[in-house]
Parts: structure tokens; C-alpha cells; sequence
């Protein structure tokens, strides 16, 4: 995945700085604190953004989502709770469960573990933008159809994961799905039928081996 | 007696879930989604001692917090917290970075007291106390049918273990937590909850209301498995706050609150002494067994039973029994009602000790239960899934198998009550333009309850599924019974009955078309004239039936290099009564496999006894199986339409770890006698590694 474009908001900058410091002390263990506190103070002095509110606009499902948020809050909270888009859901808040996967320019990632700002200037996808005048795309309809979901919490976060997976490798194998999907847990217990319409989609269908006994 | 229509169009075969198109396309509002206007968002203090005298919280910082709008504590002056994470405070904000802004100004002062994590340690007399009134350990009374002391020694081979199983969590994917807000008329709670009655009186109850002053709405929940029948302290929290704050409050607890303070599964020490006859026949058997059920004994936890006690000798019966439990206090959060209570950890314990008497015996693990167990449905489970599973042909000796990677067959067994709510209730209005909506006060926990009510509406009618607006979870709904006790399907299909069968009834008198069904429905509505029609029915007797059992055949291998265990397929009979919806039925029994694989190999509440923390609140450190974790499922549906509804969703997780552990036992030759079996268990068991220290002896 590669960087968020945040140049315009100077995080970039401050993150460059504390690399080069920290190299620094490593190689000649010489930085001492009080250059780093004026060094600090100049490159803060260029451009600082918050603490308190700042105005944020993302790209999701290809509208403008214009939001004045503090730059601590997470692209899952700003879409979660700063505008009606509550697709993603907050499982664990800390890269663990999934729920929050969103595409950011279709690379599936964890919506907790990024700063919206840091969102800005990239495509944003959420379970919300998939379908498309009203049509299901062809993951959400296989989840329907393989009944690939329960309590439907953790849903979204695998379609993304999914729908990631797909747009890079249309056919992907049991394995790939499975290897897809590592970073999303489901407690209800909706795996197999996942796995079932993730392969749909690849086209590779398994039939189900259930039977049914009469008396 | 009513009786279900033999030919059916929809009962018995697969509608697809009728919700499932709002959960694929985030358009479903889970409690934790809903955005009351000028919300505010909600979080809790809690106690970060084990064991603690609290003097004083001092919230005036807080409240001098930017965005901060309400704190409050959870009860006023001094107290006693027993527990790592029970609740002290609350803090409603405008934002959540206002709250946790809030809740680090909150200054508590308290006086740490001694504490005890472990119920090993706990049950000796030396512990510190959890109560201070009453000992750790309070133990029930023996439970003995004739002679054991005697019926050992007519035995021809004992055996004699302790099996343990660890306390599991919940963690549903949805934490607890509720969206209250109030209004003229009381208090409304979005509530993410498996009980919306139980909610709605555990509110009214603490905040002394009137049950009419309170609304409880559940219309898309993210899972509970036991833990979400009460209001809960957080419930009250959000309403207490909500009241304070005169705006609605947004409290979902974090995944870390969620490991301490919301239920969990007792653990099991199981001393087994199991005695047969030399033919195989079971002669005598003694339990001894102790667990935690952390502060409370379980009886008083919030929310559900949660005891320690475990049924034995679970589905088999031995003349010569003697049971006894012991339930161990010790400072962490109460157990609650987990899927199946009791069941897992005494399938566990019992079929353990069933193969371990069986390889003592020389005999098949598999021959030996047919041999004694008195159930004529699973005896029918046994010979259906042990020849689709392969028993006979992979079926070896223990640790038969040649190479590092070993692999090995186990089979287990469940039993469970179940049955309908004859208390529950609903009701259909058919409009004149043929639309039609049946409203039942039951919640989705995600088991397939909407789907179930509007495929039985349209069997009764003679529509189509999608043609039924099926409305839950509103308290304002006639009652129904909470989702629990895999009691639903049992309770909601005959009421469902009832109710469109009255409805349908009503219809064919006022419109005086003798069949209103199929293609005369809409010429029958339309002679409603201007009113619709609202018909009342209730459960009925004669349409369900309690009793459910299951057998579940395991397969593994097991690398005795790295201790790993890998599933690789699962065979799992279960009786299935009258089959109401296959596909939903079929993710239902998924499910509680998977969970039961999770309880097999992954999951442990760790507490440290120095610090008396939980170490593991998050799902990098408690881990749940995963995509890549879960075997080859096949499923044997045993379709029992004679049977009425039965329930589907407890039986299917109850035998599965127990299945696991035995086939785990069979490869390797030697028994991982406690669960998880984690790599680190395996390798000590076949005397790589020393054994574990930890829970101190």
C-alpha cells in the first residue's frame, strides 16, 4: 500500500523529521535534546495542524465528504460518527477483527488504523459504494445467495476484503481467499459460507455437501 | 391440535435471509449505528484494581472537559470494586476524543485490598476473600445413585483423569452497549441486545420507571451468545447519562471493556473416576469438580445463570454416580448464560474420559458409546455420520499413525433441552392492498428469526416470502420471549401459526372467498373495503417439541514437531425436528462448530495473578479461529417433521471440542487433558517440553 498524500498538511514533513532524528541518534548519538526541541519548534512553526478541529475532505464512494474534525480522529470515526455512513463497523478499534475494512484506491485496509487525514487524496470505498443503482455487486449478491453472513456485523468488513481481493485477482483460490481474508473475524461462525461465495465469484463453486435425512 | 401442512412450498426448504440485503449493503442500523439527532457519544471508567476500597472520584475536571456534556459515577459514595474493570464512571461528550479526553481527568482515590485471580488459589482456605462473609469455595451437595465405593471394585477397568476447561469469552462481533434518548413519553434504548423485554424491565427497574415509560428497540444486532439478556450497568450508564446530558447518548463499550465486565464462560477442574464392566458396559462414576464464575457465584452475575455446575455423566447414563460442584469466587468479571451453558465443558470432560476408558478397554471409542448410550436418535446419528465420515476405515489405535505429522479421528456427542415459549405472542395487519405485516416482540440475533417468521407466514398463506414484512424487535410488539436457550425457532414458528391461520380465517369470513391464499389473496384484501385487518394470535401447543441431540465426528493432524493442530474436516449429525429454513439452519450449525473449535484449540481468559489484569481483552492475544482455521464442514440433517420445531443453534456448538480433543488424543497417543489444546500443551504432553506452571497447582 502506499503512503497517504498528506504533504499538504505537514504531518509528512514532522514524520521525515523525527525518521532523521532518529537515525541521527542512532548513528552518531548526538542529537541532543534541546536541538531536537528547536528543530521540533521550527518544523512545527512551518505548519500544525489541531489539536483542535480542522476541515478534512475525503473522496468516499465518490462523493466529497467535507468534515471539520480533530486530526486524531480515524477515517472509521469520521465516516462512523461525522457522517451517516456506518457500513464499516468498529469491532476492536485496533487492527484486529476487520469490521472497519474499507478500499482505500481499492487496496483493502483497516479504517481504524487511519487517520482521515491522512485519507485525503485517495479513492474511498465502503460497503455502501458497492452497489450500483440499486444492483448488488457480485460479491454482496454471492454473500446473499450462499447466505455468507449471520448477525452480519462483521459483513462488510469481508466484502471489502473481498471485493479487494477480486479487483486484483479475479480467480483467486481457496487459499488465496482464505489468506485474503486473515485479517477479518466473524463470531457467528459465517466462514464456510464465505469461502463458498468467495468461489462463486471466482467461478469455481463447490457443491454443498449437506444432506438432508427423511424417517 | 394444529398440525404443519405436509406438502410445503417454503417450510423445510431454503428462502434466502430476508435481511440479508440491508446487512450486505450497510444499510442496516445496528444499535451501535444509530444517529439520534444531536447525539452524543458515551464512555466508561472502570476500575483498574482487581480489589479496591474507592473513596472518592472526583469528576470536576471532567466536566470542565471541552465537548463534555454529562459525568457521573456509578453509584455515590464509598464502595467496594471485586473486579479489574468494573464500572466506576461515565462521561458523555460530543465527541468520543472529548470523552476519553474526559475520562483521563477523572481523579479516583482508593485503597487497594488483596485479591486472588485464579480459582485454584482462591478455593485454599489462605486466599484473600472475594466476599468478605463467605469463603471462595461453596460447594453443592453431592449428587449419588447407588453404590460407587462398591461399584468401583465390581468394575472390570477405571480410569481416572482431570480434565479443565477454560473461562471463554463471548466477544460478539457488536459489543454491548445502547443509544438511549428520552422523551416525553420515558426512555427509548437502541439496545444491542438478545432479550429487548428482559432490557426494557432491567432499565424501568434501576432507573424506577414504569415498564410503559420505557422502549427497547433491537432491529439489527451484531451477536450475543448469552451475554446480552440485561440491561447491564452500561444500559443504565447511557440513560443515567442521556437524562443528565438532556440529549440522546451513544455508549458501545471498547473491545477491551468488553473481555471484563460483560459474561463469560465458567472454566472446569473435572476430577473423573469413570469404571466399566469388561464388555464395555459403564458401572460407576464420580465427579469432583470446581470452577469460577469470577465475583459471583454465578446466580447473581447480570444477565444470565452462568453457574459452574455441569451436567454428568452428561448423556449417559451409570447406575453408580456420585457429582459433586464447587463454585470458586475470585476477582474477575461475573460468568453469564453462554451458548449452552454446562454443555461444552461437560461433553469435554465426559468423552474425554469415555476414549480414555475405551483405549483401557481395547475397544472403539465409537463401539462404546453406541454401547451406552441410551438415545435412540443419536444412535441413529452414530450410524449415519460415522459412515459418511470414514469412521471404520480411518479409525486407528492411539498414535498409530506413522510420521511427525500425525493424524487421528475423534467423536463426541451432545444433548439439549430447548423447546417454545408458550407465553409468546404477535400479530398480523393485512391491508386492503394485500400487503402484510407480522409483528412479534423476538430479536435477530443474526440465528435467522425474520427469515423464519415470514417463510412460516408464507407457508400459511400461500405467498412468497418477500411478500411478508416481517417487523421485530420494538417492545411495543406483542411480547416474546428473549433469544436464548435455542428456544426461538421452537416459539416463534407455532406463533407465527396461529397468528396467520386466525388471519386467515378473519380474511375468508369478511371477503366470503372460501380460499384467501395464493391468487385469491389480493381480490380478498381489496374487500377489506378501508380497514385493515389486525389479528392476535399466540403459540400454540402440538407444533414444537424440546429435546435435541448431536454427534460430531473429528479428524486431525497434529505436527509433533510444533505442537500444531490443524482440523481438517468435521462430520456433524444432528437431529433437526421440523426444518423451518435449511440454509439458515445450516449456518447455525456451522457456526457452533466453529465456536466450538475455537473453545477446542484458541480460546482462554488469561488473568495474571500478580497484577490480577486480564492479559488477553483483545483479539491479537484471544484468539478466534479464522477463515484459514476452519476444516471441511459436512453436515448430516436428520429432517423430523413429527417433531414439531425443535432448536438447532446450542446442540451444534456442545460436542465439537470434545471431538477434537479425543481425535487429537488418538493421534498423538497421549491426552491433552485440558483445553485450548495450544501447541506448547501438545509438545509437553508427549514430553518435549516441561509442563506448564501456570494456573499454579
Amino acid at each position: 500500500m502506499k503512503d497517504a498524500n498528506s504533504d499538504s498538511f505537514g504531518v509528512q514533513s514532522r514524520r521525515t523529521f523525527f525518521k532523521s532524528v532518529g537515525t541521527a541518534a542512532v548513528t552518531a548519538a548526538a542529537a541532543s535534546a534541546q536541538s531536537v526541541a528547536a528543530e521540533l519548534e521550527k518544523v512545527n512553526a512551518e505548519k500544525v495542524i489541531g489539536p483542535g478541529p480542522v476541515p478534512v475532505a475525503l473522496n468516499v464512494n465518490g462523493a466529497v465528504l467535507k468534515l471539520q474534525i480533530e486530526p486524531r480522529v480515524t477515517l472509521l470515526d469520521a465516516l462512523r460518527n461525522y457522517s451517516s455512513l456506518t457500513g464499516a463497523k468498529e469491532g476492536c478499534d485496533r487492527a484486529a477483527c476487520g469490521a472497519c475494512t474499507v478500499l482505500l484506491d481499492d487496496v483493502p485496509i483497516y479504517s481504524c488504523q487511519k487517520l482521515a487525514i491522512e485519507a485525503q487524496g485517495h479513492a474511498i470505498t465502503t460497503v455502501e459504494g458497492l452497489a450500483k443503482d440499486g444492483e448488488l455487486s457480485n460479491v454482496q449478491k454471492a454473500f446473499v445467495e450462499n447466505d455468507a453472513l449471520m448477525c452480519g456485523y462483521c459483513t462488510p468488513g469481508f466484502i471489502m476484503s473481498l471485493t479487494g481481493l477480486l479487483k486484483k485477482n479475479p480467480h483467486p483460490t481457496a487459499d488465496e481467499v482464505r489468506h485474503a481474508c486473515a485479517g477479518n473475524l466473524c463470531r457467528c461462525g459465517t466462514q464456510p459460507h464465505i469461502l463458498q461465495a468467495a468461489l462463486q465469484c471466482a467461478g469455481a463453486a463447490v457443491a454443498s455437501k449437506t444432506e438432508v435425512l427423511h424417517a | 391440535m394444529p398440525s404443519w401442512p405436509a406438502d410445503t412450498k417454503y417450510i423445510s426448504h431454503s428462502t434466502q435471509r430476508i435481511d440479508a440485503v440491508p446487512k450486505v449493503t450497510g444499510r442496516a442500523r445496528y444499535s451501535s449505528d444509530i444517529q439520534a439527532e444531536g447525539w452524543l457519544y458515551g464512555m466508561i471508567l472502570r476500575s483498574k484494581w482487581p480489589a479496591a476500597k474507592i473513596t472518592k472520584i472526583d469528576l470536576q475536571n471532567a466536566l470542565k472537559t471541552p465537548g463534555i456534556k454529562a459525568a457521573i459515577t456509578v453509584r455515590e459514595g464509598e464502595r467496594i470494586v471485586r473486579f479489574y474493570g468494573e464500572e466506576l464512571a461515565a462521561v458523555a461528550g460530543a465527541t468520543k476524543e472529548a470523552c476519553l479526553d474526559a475520562l483521563r481527568a477523572i481523579v479516583v482515590e482508593a485503597t487497594p485490598l488483596p485479591f486472588v485471580v485464579h480459582e485454584t488459589q482462591a478455593r485454599k482456605e489462605e486466599s484473600p476473600r472475594v466476599w468478605p462473609d463467605a469463603a471462595n469455595a461453596s460447594a453443592g451437595r453431592a449428587r449419588e445413585s447407588g453404590d460407587v465405593d462398591q461399584a468401583f471394585g465390581e468394575c472390570a477397568v477405571v480410569i481416572e483423569g482431570l480434565y479443565t476447561t477454560p473461562v471463554q469469552l463471548h466477544h460478539p462481533m457488536e459489543t454491548h452497549g445502547n443509544t438511549a434518548s428520552w422523551g416525553e413519553e420515558g426512555v427509548t434504548a437502541w439496545s444491542s441486545t438478545q432479550g429487548i423485554s428482559s432490557v426494557r424491565d432491567g432499565l424501568a427497574g434501576a432507573l424506577q420507571m414504569e415498564h410503559s415509560q420505557v422502549r427497547v428497540i433491537t432491529e439489527y444486532m451484531g451477536g450475543g451468545f448469552g451475554s446480552k439478556f440485561g440491561a447491564g450497568v452500561e444500559g443504565v450508564l447511557a440513560a443515567r447519562l442521556a437524562r443528565e446530558a438532556k440529549a440522546p447518548v451513544r455508549l458501545m463499550l471498547t473491545r477491551f471493556d468488553e473481555g471484563l465486565a460483560v459474561g463469560n464462560r465458567p472454566s472446569s477442574f473435572q476430577k473423573i473416576k469413570l469404571g466399566a464392566k469388561a464388555d464395555g458396559t459403564l458401572h460407576a462414576f464420580q465427579m469432583d469438580n470446581y470452577g469460577t464464575a469470577g465475583i459471583g457465584g454465578g446466580g447473581s452475575s447480570e444477565g444470565g445463570s452462568g453457574s459452574v455446575d455441569i451436567p454428568a455423566p452428561y448423556i449417559y447414563q451409570v447406575p453408580n454416580t456420585r457429582v459433586q460442584h464447587t463454585a470458586v469466587a475470585v476477582n474477575a468479571g461475573a460468568a453469564r448464560a453462554f451458548r449452552a451453558p454446562g454443555n461444552p465443558p461437560a461433553s469435554f470432560g465426559m468423552e474425554s474420559a469415555m476414549d480414555d476408558l475405551a483405549v483401557k478397554l481395547g475397544m472403539d471409542p465409537l463401539e462404546l458409546r453406541i454401547k451406552n448410550d441410551p438415545n435412540p436418535v443419536r444412535q441413529r446419528e452414530y450410524k449415519e455420520g460415522s459412515e459418511r465420515f470414514g469412521w471404520k476405515q480411518k479409525y486407528q489405535k492411539p498414535g498409530a499413525s506413522a510420521g511427525p505429522v500425525k493424524t487421528g479421528v475423534g467423536c463426541a456427542s451432545a444433548s439439549w433441552g430447548g423447546g417454545g415459549s408458550g407465553y409468546t405472542q404477535g400479530e398480523a395487519q393485512i391491508n386492503p392492498d394485500g400487503t402484510i405485516e407480522v409483528r412479534l416482540g423476538v430479536q435477530d440475533l443474526g440465528t435467522g428469526t425474520r427469515t423464519v417468521i415470514a417463510v412460516v407466514a408464507a407457508e400459511i398463506l400461500g405467498l412468497r416470502p418477500d411478500q411478508i414484512t416481517v417487523k421485530i424487535g420494538d417492545t411495543r410488539y406483542p411480547p416474546g420471549p428473549g433469544s436464548g436457550g435455542s428456544t426461538t425457532c421452537a416459539s416463534v414458528s407455532p406463533t407465527v401459526f396461529d397468528v396467520c391461520k386466525r388471519a386467515l380465517e378473519e380474511l375468508q369470513k369478511q371477503s366470503g372467498i372460501a380460499d384467501a391464499r395464493g391468487d385469491n389473496w389480493f381480490a380478498a384484501c381489496k374487500k377489506l373495503g378501508a380497514n385493515p385487518l389486525l389479528v392476535h394470535g399466540k403459540w400454540q401447543e402440538g407444533l414444537s417439541s424440546s429435546g435435541a441431540g448431536g454427534v460430531q465426528f473429528a479428524e486431525v493432524s497434529v505436527d509433533t514437531e510444533t505442537g500444531l493442530v490443524t482440523v481438517n474436516k468435521i462430520v456433524a449429525a444432528h437431529d433437526c425436528g421440523l426444518i423451518i429454513n435449511q440454509n439458515t439452519l445450516e449456518s447455525q450449525i456451522n457456526g457452533g462448530i466453529i465456536m466450538g473449535l475455537g473453545y477446542a484449540l484458541y480460546e482462554e481468559r488469561v488473568m495474571d495473578r500478580l497484577s490480577g489484569v486480564l492479559l488477553n481483552p483483545n483479539f491479537e492475544t484471544y484468539k478466534l479461529p479464522g477463515l484459514a482455521d476452519v476444516p471441511e464442514i459436512q453436515l448430516v440433517l436428520l429432517n423430523m417433521p413429527e417433531r414439531g420445531v425443535i432448536g438447532i443453534g446450542e446442540p451444534a456448538t456442545i460436542p465439537t471440542a470434545a471431538a477434537i480433543a479425543n481425535a487429537v488424543a488418538n493421534a498423538i497417543g497421549v491426552r491433552v487433558a485440558g483445553l485450548p489444546i495450544t501447541p506448547a500443551k501438545v509438545l509437553a504432553a508427549l514430553g518435549k517440553v516441561p509442563p506448564s506452571t501456570s494456573p499454579p497447582a
